[in-house]
């Protein structure tokens, strides 16, 4: 495969934002939706034959141009594609493509200008996710990383005439900014410990063994707190539920196929780094587990059904830190991707149930809509047992991998994972008997307008939930069927330097049958319970919630505390350096020298009287002055 | 007869001079005050002169204490033309304001 | 006798050249000045400088003061025009005037002492002058004419009405 094959990858969702962005005044609507598209599936196909080409073997390394050439530091625009890379260009291009057609009909009430520009934006956030992905050091992956960033920002603002939606976009950036800060310390840490940025040099055997363990802590946290940012990790993860301020299909792409996903690919990709920093891994560990339980619980109590998608989301996300900092980087990649197929099934079904609902976003005003929507009933039913984990559906495989190896680890972590994946089951089945079943509960004029969605709105569901049936069985654990797992053979390069240092885990296959039962049957449990307590929902049933349920609803008061413990301080030292430093202390210095000339020139200008008397007066003074000097330094 | 008599009434002459220049306001007076000074500068000159005349460096040549006169001499004919222009100016001066209080003229502040 | 004569006429300069400065009138004040140049020319001829105490006399006593008496009289300044100056800034300017001369004597306190003949030395002869004026200074001399040229059409353009 060539050069330039490969960089056509990025290059052709750049054109395409080019071309819907420069045209958006004279675009018209199908025209800028399917060039969008059109760029996209383009480079879906460049990735197929990437990946295959990968499988083969033949990794892809390509050097363009020096993007920095300094003395020692050269710092390469390189690309580079293998079995981890390959995997997610595979994700990107394919969940962002059926994203896409999905967008084109509905963003389709969209003035076309607006449309374009979109469309512009969604392809900007692929090309900035490719670039990220297809990297081959630290500086590209970093400019990728900014990218998307700044593509979320501007999709959640997307309508950004609606103050709450810019100051959710605005969160999104500022809580993205803080987690980019870590990821650019720890470049610049790698490049004054090692010299170079480029993954293969960096990952080598022999420049693994330059660092310390001081090294690689400080820089797998700092690494950490940029994935916290951008993967909405525990004390960064409140930007994630607020950006569903964006439009539908941009919370799919953020949360399926990009954006969030980005945070474990550094990750994984600096598996090496992070296995040679126990400690690290162990806050990882504590962080995914901590922010899949917190999400959990918050999503329990959420009445909007894109919130809880979201709080899902995090939760989800959780798991997979919790994967990664477990050691079980094959897993947190499979459940990356198994997430990405039923989350993007879920964020577009929900799409469609909101177009049904014409914006309708509150699940208490919905039910019943089984009849209605059909094929996004059974598609979003589809994603729901995915996520909750009931086999033979994807989600149960990457799950009960990333569960599994806790188990390894500890039984503890393994329970408190249990406890999520049960709440899961819980929230996900009250979203869809909330949703789906029962009796209608929004308006006449709603009711009357419900309808299934297009086709090109129901089409990308069918095929996300075929992908979430069938995407699991790439990673079938080896109790069932022995050489199942074909992904983790096909990681097995990615993450031989790791697998090397830590023991493979060893758990007997009853055990782990044991396992599996365990977290399937308190998986039934919760949804046949969610779907019994929901199934019949009545607005007026509805207890107002105390206690702890109170806390849940404000969702742990998070935003809350960082209100007090950050934002109202940062307030009270910027007033203080408003009022004091600015204008006591700058303003007085600034003022006083031009008060102080003032004075002085005030206080000068009696001596220029213009009276010649005056000025003789002066001169003999000044002769006299000279006079005594002489008198004195002669002496 | 010791030089500094004639240092210290010259000296005199001229503080006097200085004196009347900062206190007086008018202009012909002031004027005057610098004529003073002028003469005691001459004073001092010509006492030098004569003071050098005795000196070994005036016995080789008989003209060296002479240049001290011919200064003098050269100072009076400044001053007798500067006196010329200065009272012209002063005419003026009276022509256009109808005062010669140098006060008045304070001109120059602007 | 050199010395009574010497004091005699310091005290007339000093004692005229204040009068000078205190008169309220202004053609007092230019006769007390002749006084002084008459004192001042004294000195010259104490000096033995024949040729300067006499032009001192022509120049100064006869020429320009009483150009100055023409113009004060001419213009009629000689009414007590003049208001009372600020007080405080008479009192500065003597004070500083008295420091002044304090200061340049105490300068010159510690020259070494030489001394001044009286009547004797003959560099101010007219002979040696005019020898010295006539050959060294030719050309300062020549000069000065045209100095005195320029003066005279500057007067006359500055003094002539509009």
């Amino acid at each position: 495969m060539t050069k330039l094959l490969i960089i056509l990858i990025p290059l052709l969702p750049l054109i395409g934002f080019l071309i819907t962005g420069l045209g958006r005044n004279f675009l018209s609507k199908s025209a800028s939706g399917f060039i969008a598209s059109a760029t996209i599936l383009a480079s879906f196909i460049i990735s197929i034959a990437a990946f295959l080409q990968v499988k083969n073997g033949n990794l892809i390394h390509a050097h363009y141009f020096n993007l920095i050439n300094i003395d020692a530091l050269k710092i390469g625009f390189d690309f580079k594609i293998d079995q981890l890379s390959s995997l997610f260009l595979l994700i990107i291009t394919g969940v962002g493509f059926l994203i896409h057609v999905y967008s084109t009909s509905y963003m389709h009430n969209e003035p076309s200008k607006d449309f374009a520009k979109y469309f512009a934006y969604l392809n900007l956030f692929v090309f900035s996710m490719l670039l990220l992905v297809l990297g081959a050091n630290y500086v590209i992956m970093f400019f990728g990383w900014e990218g998307v960033g700044l593509c979320s920002y501007l999709l959640i603002g997307f309508w950004f005439k609606n103050n709450d939606y810019t100051n959710a976009a605005k969160k999104a950036f500022i809580m993205n900014r803080i987690g980019d800060l870590g990821f650019l310390l720890a470049v610049f840490w790698l490049i004054a410990r090692l010299g170079t940025v480029s993954f293969d040099e960096v990952f080598s055997v022999t420049n693994v063994a330059k660092l310390s363990t001081y090294d690689f802590t400080g820089i797998t946290a700092l690494l950490f707190l940029g994935a916290c940012g951008k993967s909405a990790q525990v004390p960064l993860y409140t930007w994630l539920p607020d950006a569903m301020a964006g439009p539908t299909p941009v919370s799919a792409l953020i949360h399926a196929a990009t954006m969030v996903t980005a945070g474990i690919y550094m990750i994984a990709r600096s598996n090496i780094l992070f296995t040679n920093a126990p400690v690290t891994q162990n806050i990882i560990a504590l962080f995914g587990l901590a922010t899949a339980l917190i999400a959990a619980t918050i999503a329990l109590k959420q009445n909007d059904i894109k919130k809880v998608l979201a709080y899902s989301t995090v939760s989800q996300l959780g798991y997979m830190f919790l994967g990664l900092g477990v050691g079980a980087y094959t897993g947190a990649v499979f459940h990356v991707m198994t997430h990405a197929f039923f989350k993007a099934l879920l964020f577009l079904g929900a799409g469609s149930v909101i177009h049904a609902m014409s914006g309708e976003q509150d699940m208490r005003n919905m039910g019943a809509l089984k009849k209605h929507m059909p094929t996004t009933h059974i598609t979003f039913l589809i994603g729901c047992i995915a996520i909750a984990g009931i086999p033979p559906f994807s989600g149960f495989f990457s799950k009960d991998e990333i569960l599994a190896a806790a188990y390894a680890e500890s039984p503890i972590i393994w329970g408190v994972g249990v406890l999520g994946a049960l709440m899961t089951a819980f929230y996900m089945f009250r979203l869809y008997a909330m949703t789906f079943l029962g009796s209608f509960r929004g308006t006449n004029e709603q009711a009357h307008h419900l309808h299934e969605s297009p086709k090109a709105i129901t089409i990308p569901l069918i095929i996300l939930a075929l992908l979430a049936i069938v995407g699991g069985w790439v990673g079938i654990p080896e109790v069932f069927i022995k050489g199942g797992h074909h992904l983790e053979e096909f990681l097995q390069p990615i993450f031989a330097q790791s697998n090397a240092i830590t023991q493979k885990y060893e758990t007997s296959h009853s055990t782990e049958f044991m396992l599996m039962g365990i977290s399937v049957a308190v998986a039934l449990v919760a949804l046949i319970f969610a779907i019994g307590k929901f199934k019949n929902y009545k607005k007026e049933n509805e207890v107002t919630s105390s206690g702890f349920a109170n806390v849940l609803e404000n969702k742990w008061y998070f935003d809350e505390l960082y209100t007090k413990i950050i934002t109202n301080p940062l307030k009270s030292i910027s007033c203080f350096f408003n009022n004091i430093i600015e204008k006591k202390g700058i303003d007085a210095v600034v003022n006083g020298t031009g008060k102080f000339v003032n004075y002085s020139s005030r206080q000068l200008r009696w001596l220029q009287s213009g009276q010649v008397g005056a000025y003789v007066l002066l001169m003999v003074l000044g002769m006299l002055v000279l006079f005594i000097l002489q008198l004195f330094i002669k002496k | 007869m010791d030089i500094k008599y004639y240092i210290a009434l010259s000296l005199t002459l001229f503080t006097i001079g200085v004196i009347g220049v900062l206190t007086r306001r008018n202009a012909i007076i002031i004027f005057m005050c610098v004529e003073l000074m002028l003469n005691a500068v001459n004073l001092l000159l010509v006492a030098f002169s004569n003071m050098h005349s005795l000196s070994v460096a005036a016995k080789a040549s008989p003209t060296f204490a002479s240049d001290a006169q011919i200064f003098v001499f050269f100072i009076m004919i400044v001053a007798a033309a500067e006196v010329s222009v200065g009272l012209s100016i002063i005419v003026m001066l009276y022509r256009n304001t109808h005062n010669i209080d140098v006060n008045f003229l304070n001109r120059l502040k602007n | 006798m050199a010395t009574i004569l010497f004091i005699i006429l310091s005290i007339v300069a000093i004692g005229s050249a204040l009068m000078m400065i205190t008169s309220k009138s202004p053609v007092n004040s230019i006769l007390w000045l002749i006084v002084v140049f008459f004192a001042i020319s004294g000195h010259y001829i104490l000096l033995n400088a024949q040729f300067l105490a006499v032009v001192n006399i022509i120049v100064y006593a006869g020429a320009i003061m009483v150009l100055f008496l023409f113009v004060v009289m001419l213009m009629n300044l000689n009414a007590e025009t003049e208001p009372a100056k600020n007080q405080r800034q008479q009192i500065i300017a003597i004070i500083t005037g008295g420091c002044f001369l304090l200061v340049l004597l105490a300068a010159f306190k510690t020259a070494t002492s030489q001394q001044v003949m009286v009547g004797a030395g003959n560099a101010g002869l007219i002979k040696t002058l005019g020898k010295v004026l006539f050959t060294n200074y030719i050309l300062p001399f020549e000069i000065s004419s045209v100095l005195f040229l320029s003066a005279i059409v500057g007067s006359v353009i500055i003094s002539k009405k509009e």
